[in-house]
């Protein structure tokens, strides 16, 4: 009867299969008349999920890195920190999630409905922020596995004039801008894809990605952090809220500094703003008439920069892979291209059909056409708010770390000869 | 007004750029909360060998199962031997897995048990194909969630040529090939 029952469970259930998936029973599985039991299957849960704790460490990562800049003054400190969070968030965790990263996760859950993010994501996405928000871009500082190992290998940096720097710095703009377009459009995870050195920290990546990091760190000995000042995309973020911290790394304050400028060629990221030069100060009408004309050019500028992402949408869709799939398609049925690749076999063993396929990908690219005009005036209105800063020449009487693109690193602090007023000294507030 | 009660410039942003932050997280986390696993559709899986090759991890977090209740449990099993294989027997020469990581246990005649040794496989979905061709079908791959690092974006999904990858939710981390919920699982 148990057999019976067994049996008649068996076939049932084998119907139910066959008839809803692609398997096929060509056997029937046996009746055993020993006393064997089926294996259970082993399914181990998931453990490379980031849970509370690692949350926790990142918190007190962040909080050790704020002491050591605002209250201890110690780049030493920094620098042991550097390692450790090397150590724990590169080579131990693997570099994944990283709170770089997960500015993907986060607009994606923004962008496109019904994807979420996890509350851990979002701490990790948000507690750099808010540091940076109240004392500056302590996460660059030492917490950052990317930051950290760039630092680490920066040991002979030369100083890059500032104008290179900034045009350079442009780039890490376009890639924030690219990167939400590819999210937002479900062409991938570029920073993710991009990224140059976890594949070192999980020693293991495709040729070209360990090629790019090693290039980058050979780079960075000489150019320091050159993917922190560069391509960051969340350094933007960060550099955002950093420019309205509320304390921040200094150097000796007005009256005690005494211009030597150590700081300043000290420093390898061009972070440190001198006094404005007198032969800067100018008539106040010269340049507010300038910043005024810059000001009115800022609509101008985003408009041409937004039509010229939305004329760019073409090749800009190709970065998503049901475009190159079409694409592929087509050729290959024009015989422009004479052999299949395992992509185009797939789909046409598949049951979409060709139209389907270049309809899909049609939709694509008219997403492309809005999100290529908001990339384009995204970074048209970065340009023309950078060239209006340029033109508002700030009086200056001392030296201050540029809060926005400082690291926090704290190079700069063994190299100033004004001892800090009491040990420790604490950071100038300024409202 | 007082001098140290005047509102600055930069408190002011600083407030509304911690408002932007806060709403943002809110319109981010309001919707789903769950973390996500990636793990392949073995129904959409074609076999095409880039689980193998295209994991950071080496070997692969990709491993092949085998589903017992619909194991035919053969002596003449084509995931297990290779078909031009010119003796029927054990020795390596005639294993269809390039690994030797699937392990055959006599039960009773004529069934013998095939079992993963999940330490050697590498994700090539060979057994897979042949059982699928030849069998019922009872192989197929997964990702061993104790295995995989769980990467943002996964190498192996952007590598996949139809489209068997997704991100499931961490608490449905397995998709069985029968389409039965695994234990555990709701």
């Amino acid at each position: 009867m148990k057999r019976l029952s067994k049996a008649a469970l068996l076939l049932l259930f084998l119907g139910l299969a066959a008839s809803v998936y692609a398997i096929e029973i060509r056997f029937a599985p046996p009746d055993f008349q020993t006393d064997y039991t089926l294996p259970g299957e082993r399914i181990p849960a998931p453990s490379a999920g980031f849970g509370a704790w690692d949350v926790l460490i990142l918190f007190a990562a962040l909080s050790t890195a704020t002491w050591l800049v605002l209250k201890k003054r110690s780049r030493r400190g920094l620098f042991l920190l550097s390692i450790a969070c090397m150590v724990y968030f590169g080579f131990w965790r693997k570099g994944c999630i990283c709170p770089v990263g997960s500015l993907q996760n986060v607009a994606a859950a923004i962008l496109i409905p019904g994807v979420g993010v996890s509350a851990v994501v979002v701490a990790f996405f948000v507690m750099p922020l808010i540091f940076s928000l109240f004392f500056g871009r302590v996460f660059c500082a030492s917490v950052c596995p990317l930051g950290a190992i760039q630092e680490l290998v920066a040991i002979r940096p030369i100083k890059i004039s500032s104008s290179i720097e900034r045009a350079l710095g442009l780039g890490k703009y376009v890639y924030l801008g690219v990167a939400i377009l590819g999210v937002g459009t479900g062409a991938g995870f570029f920073v993710c894809r991009y990224d140059p050195f976890v594949g070192l920290y999980r020693l293991g990546h495709s040729f070209n990605m360990l090629l790019a990091g090693g290039v980058i760190l050979v780079l960075g000995i000489f150019i320091a952090r050159p993917y922190c000042r560069f391509l960051c995309p969340y350094g933007v973020l960060l550099g955002w809220m950093s420019k309205f911290s509320k304390w921040h790394l200094d150097i000796a304050p007005q009256g005690k500094c005494v211009d030597c400028r150590l700081c300043e060629s000290s420093c390898p990221y061009n972070a440190m703003d001198m006094p404005t030069p007198i032969h800067l100060m100018e008539k106040q009408d010269t340049g507010k008439k300038r910043t005024q004309r810059l000001v009115l050019l800022v609509p101008v500028i985003t408009g041409i920069a937004a039509f010229a992402g939305y004329l760019l949408h073409e090749p800009l869709s190709r970065m998503h892979p049901t475009v190159q799939l079409s694409e592929r398609v087509a050729a290959e049925d024009l015989k422009l291209i004479p052999e299949q690749i395992l992509e185009t076999e797939h789909f046409r063993a598949g049951s979409q059909t060709t139209e389907q396929l270049h309809a899909e990908a049609l939709a694509l690219r008219s997403q492309f056409k809005a999100g290529g005009a908001l990339l384009g005036a995204f970074l048209g209105l970065v340009v023309s708010l950078k060239l209006v800063g340029l033109s508002v020449v700030r009086k200056r009487t001392v030296f201050e770390p540029h809060r926005e693109t400082c690291f926090s690193c704290g190079r700069c602090y063994p190299y100033c000869p004004v001892e800090p007023e009491g040990t420790p000294n604490v950071a100038q507030e300024r409202v | 007004m007082d001098e140290s009660k005047k509102i600055g410039r930069r408190d002011f942003v600083r407030g509304a750029a911690a408002f932007a932050l806060a709403g943002g997280t809110w319109a981010a986390v309001g919707t789903k909360a769950e973390g996500t696993v990636w793990q392949l559709d073995p129904n959409k899986c074609t076999q095409c060998g880039r689980c193998a090759t295209h994991c950071v991890l080496n070997p692969s977090a990709v491993k092949c199962m085998n589903q017992f209740n619909i194991c035919g449990y053969c002596d003449l099993c084509f995931a297990y031997l290779h078909p031009g294989s010119r003796e029927r027997n054990t020795g390596a020469e005639n294993l269809l897995c390039p690994t030797a990581a699937i392990e055959r246990k006599f039960i009773e005649d004529p069934y013998y048990e095939y079992k993963i040794n999940e330490d050697n496989c590498i994700g090539c979905a060979k057994c897979v194909e042949a059982c699928l061709v030849f069998g019922n079908g009872s192989f197929y791959l997964q990702v061993r969630q104790d295995v995989c690092i769980n990467c943002n974006e996964c190498s192996i999904a952007k590598a996949c040529p139809s489209n068997a990858w997704s991100k499931v939710p961490a608490s449905k981390p397995y998709m069985f090939i029968t389409g039965e919920t695994p234990p555990g699982q709701k």
